[in-house]
């Protein structure tokens, strides 16, 4: 955890990337309450990132913040070849007050709001996200998407464009906020720059400028399963399921942190306002992250929460169909194997042609003892796998159920 | 340098030099060091300095064409003939010559199968035109 408040060092130490990223979301706050366009400033203040990494090894700043803005404004006034616009602009910088903590925490939040505008498209909103809060060069972006640089460029510019004229001074729509910080952490580990740990950045800082409940509950839900990511692969780069993971390896520092910072969130719960979705699926992290060992998962709370989590969805097999599924694995454990794949019949109409469902039962009848079904429904899942690790791993199971060998389980 | 695709099909290639189960009916160890194998091949390109890219492909095929004015898209989205072809996935490698991609798709295709010893797949080869016309 590089970034534990995102509040970047002193000035006048030597800067790394972390603490150049850290200023972006607060000089390009700055230049929109200043009333800059969102789209012009934002792509100033791009180009003061490239000239800051050019020039800052040699020439350090006393004042970085002061130097991107300065640099930022002077590439807008450039744009502007206006004369009397760059006298009004330089003034305004000299005069500008330096802001205190609280105006920090708010900026992200402005510029959250604006990068996560609902009438954008998902993958905009990550794009946006990660170049204009997290500070992530427009390269850096297309790496982690696996995209051509020019083509990330024109999802940025087009998304940006679709904003001019928007109103971005009024408080957005926060639950489209936490959507897009999940989707920023999922995407994970693509590229050289570790989305996971960015996500996590962001969304701290957006705990510190919103008390809503449901930021925490996703916070806690990164760190828990971040706390995970040691284990989450072998040497070989294989994907290892939950209930084979060496628990040893899992962060007990992170899992801490989360377990504290869910407490907090499920703290602030009334009867009238129960524990939002991100909440619960920390609670479930959570109980994982707390069994010493996978025969010691308390699944009777495991499911308890499953239900809950199933109930936030009005129709839960098409809306949340993960939750589905888990729940079944979980009912599969409390009232036995049968009662799972029951679970997994009922909602066969819907899920029933995803590789997930296959892999839920392959995982029901081992634990029933059927290898030869477990084998068949692993197999089937891997042809339907939509990702080539899955795909693989899947594979194996069925390989290994078919030569009849029992899931080794730690 | 020329560009060529060496192309895995789940379907539509010429006859199994030699016949083999599903994967998921091979034993445990042969799956992984086929899969091991696999991800060195991707490796040992970018060591040469001849790979481009590695992808897989999910075995969902759909069909579509324009609908005509005003009309949705027109889809068939299968089951499609045991016979028709469908592309697994491919290596795009960057090489000095035609010999060299024939000979990276023959060490693809000598991919432990059962037992270890060469699965003998065949590789479908097929050259990237290139954007610029050629000097001759």
């Amino acid at each position: 955890m590089d970034h534990v408040d995102g509040v970047p060092a002193a000035p006048a130490a030597p800067l790394d990337e972390g603490t150049l990223r850290a200023l972006v979301p607060r000089v390009l706050a700055g230049l929109v309450r200043r009333g800059e366009d969102f789209d012009a400033a934002e792509d100033a203040l791009q180009d003061a990132l490239l000239e800051a990494l050019r020039v800052w090894p040699e020439h350090p700043p006393r004042d970085p913040r002061a130097w991107l803005t300065t640099v930022a404004v002077r590439r807008l006034v450039d744009a502007r070849r206006s004369e009397a616009a760059r006298r009004r602009r330089e003034e305004a910088v000299e005069t500008q007050p330096s802001p205190g903590p609280a105006e920090e925490t708010d900026d992200t939040l402005l510029l959250l709001f604006c990068c996560c505008h609902p009438d954008l498209p998902p993958a905009s909103q990550v794009a946006l996200t990660l170049r204009a809060v997290a500070g992530l060069t427009t390269r850096e972006v297309a790496d982690a998407f696996f995209v051509p640089e020019a083509t990330m460029a024109q999802r940025i510019s087009r998304a940006k464009r679709s904003l001019r004229g928007q109103r971005l001074d009024r408080p957005g729509d926060l639950a489209v906020v936490l959507r897009v910080l999940y989707l920023v952490y999922t995407t994970g580990h693509a590229g050289r720059v570790d989305l996971a740990a960015e996500a996590i950045r962001l969304t701290r800082q957006l705990t510190l400028a919103t008390d809503e409940p449901e930021a925490r509950g996703l916070l806690a839900l990164m760190l828990l399963h971040h706390a995970r990511r040691a284990a989450r692969r072998d040497d070989e780069g294989r994907v290892v399921p939950l209930d084979r993971q060496d628990r040893s390896r899992w962060d007990a520092h992170e899992v801490a942190e989360g377990v504290h910072v869910l407490q907090q969130a499920l703290a602030e719960q009334t009867d009238d306002r129960p524990p939002g979705r991100h909440q619960v699926e920390a609670a479930i992290a959570a109980l994982h992250d707390d069994a010493a060992s996978a025969a010691e998962t308390d699944w009777p709370q495991v499911l308890a929460w499953y239900d809950d989590l199933v109930a936030l969805s009005p129709d839960p097999a098409r809306q949340d169909p993960a939750a589905v599924l888990a729940r079944a694995v979980a009912v599969g454990h409390v009232l036995g194997p049968a009662a799972g794949l029951r679970e997994t019949e009922r909602v066969h109409d819907v899920l029933g042609d995803r590789h997930r469902w296959h892999a839920t039962r392959g995982y029901l009848h081992e634990l029933a003892g059927d290898l030869p079904a477990a084998a068949d429904a692993y197999a089937e899942a891997a042809r339907r796998a939509t990702s080539a690790d899955e795909r693989d791993h899947l594979v194996l199971e069925a390989a290994r159920a078919r030569a009849g060998r029992v899931r080794p389980v730690r | 340098m020329p560009r060529y695709l060496l192309l895995k099909h789940y379907r539509g290639a010429p006859e199994q030099h030699r016949p083999v189960p599903p994967m998921d009916r091979w034993a445990p160890e042969d799956v992984e060091a086929h899969m091991t194998f696999l991800r060195h091949v991707a490796d040992m390109l970018r060591e040469t300095g001849e790979y481009v890219d590695a992808q897989a492909l999910t075995t969902a095929q759909t069909w579509v064409r324009y609908g005509g004015p005003d009309a949705a898209p027109v889809t068939t989205d299968g089951p499609h003939p045991e016979t028709s072809d469908l592309v697994a996935g491919w290596y795009m490698v960057d090489v000095d010559s035609y010999e060299r991609a024939l000979e990276l798709a023959a060490y693809v295709s000598s991919e432990p199968g059962p037992g270890g010893t060469p699965l003998y797949e065949w590789i479908d080869v097929r050259e990237v035109m290139s954007g610029t016309p050629a000097d001759d």
